[in-house]
């Protein structure tokens, strides 16, 4: 019995960490993307949450040099309104 | 790095691409907007730039009131230029009392490709396939 009990523990702890790592790749490598347009809105979208705020890279998975890029095309569209610098539900 | 390639290039005329983008007050009408394009167009060309594209959004909302104005025509310019043609015209942006908002960015090579892409049409699938196409 104990060791039965066990062995589903630890089937639980196995499978917990594992059904949420997917590995993370960075899109913009990935799909050879070099430049990234401020203009565009609904694209920068993605890397905003439902407050305008910039979404950090542990959740996108983007690589440091186009998080960086990423910052600044979102505060590029901020100024031309394109993006708000705030708002309560964006998506 | 920058200065060395500098000197170098000092006897011919070294032209930079900039980008600019130009939101005029919606109270505008259709005549007044034209005259203030075509003058911004006319200082462009005027100073030994070169204007490789020109794009006219119309009337868009933005996405935050400016001036108490919650929507805009926005206008975009894309063009060569020497650098210090910058700050001239950014000065008249900002003694036009019809410009709401401007921004002027210098583009690396990666954007005036990318532009190019745009302006032929090649992104109008959506916009993932774009630019999976964009990395081959």
């Amino acid at each position: 019995m104990k060791k039965k009990s066990n062995a589903t523990t630890a089937m639980v702890f196995n499978t917990m960490p594992e059904a949420p790592q997917k590995k993370k790749f960075c899109r913009f490598k990935k799909n050879g993307i070099k430049y990234l347009d401020y203009k565009d809105g609904n694209f920068l979208l993605k890397f905003v949450n439902d407050q305008g705020k910039v979404l950090p890279r542990r959740l996108t998975g983007t690589s440091l040099k186009y998080q960086r890029k990423v910052a600044q095309a979102i505060k590029r569209a901020r100024h031309i309104a394109v993006l708000p610098f705030t708002g309560d539900s964006l998506k | 790095m920058a200065t060395k390639t500098k000197s170098k290039k000092t006897e011919t005329v070294v032209l930079k691409d900039y980008e600019s983008v130009i939101i005029f007050t919606p109270v505008l009408s259709d005549e007044q907007l034209k005259d203030a394009v075509a003058k911004y167009r006319k200082l462009i060309t005027d100073d030994a730039g070169e204007l490789v594209h020109e794009e006219n959004w119309g009337l868009t909302k933005l996405s935050y009131p400016i001036q108490k104005k919650s929507t805009g025509f926005y206008h975009l310019y894309e063009f060569r230029s020497k650098p210090d043609f910058i700050s001239k015209l950014e000065l008249a942006f900002r003694r036009d009392e019809r410009i709401m908002r401007y921004l002027s960015v210098s583009l690396d090579k990666h954007a005036v490709i990318y532009n190019q892409r745009k302006r032929n049409g090649e992104f109008n699938q959506g916009k993932k396939d774009q630019k999976q196409e964009g990395a081959k």
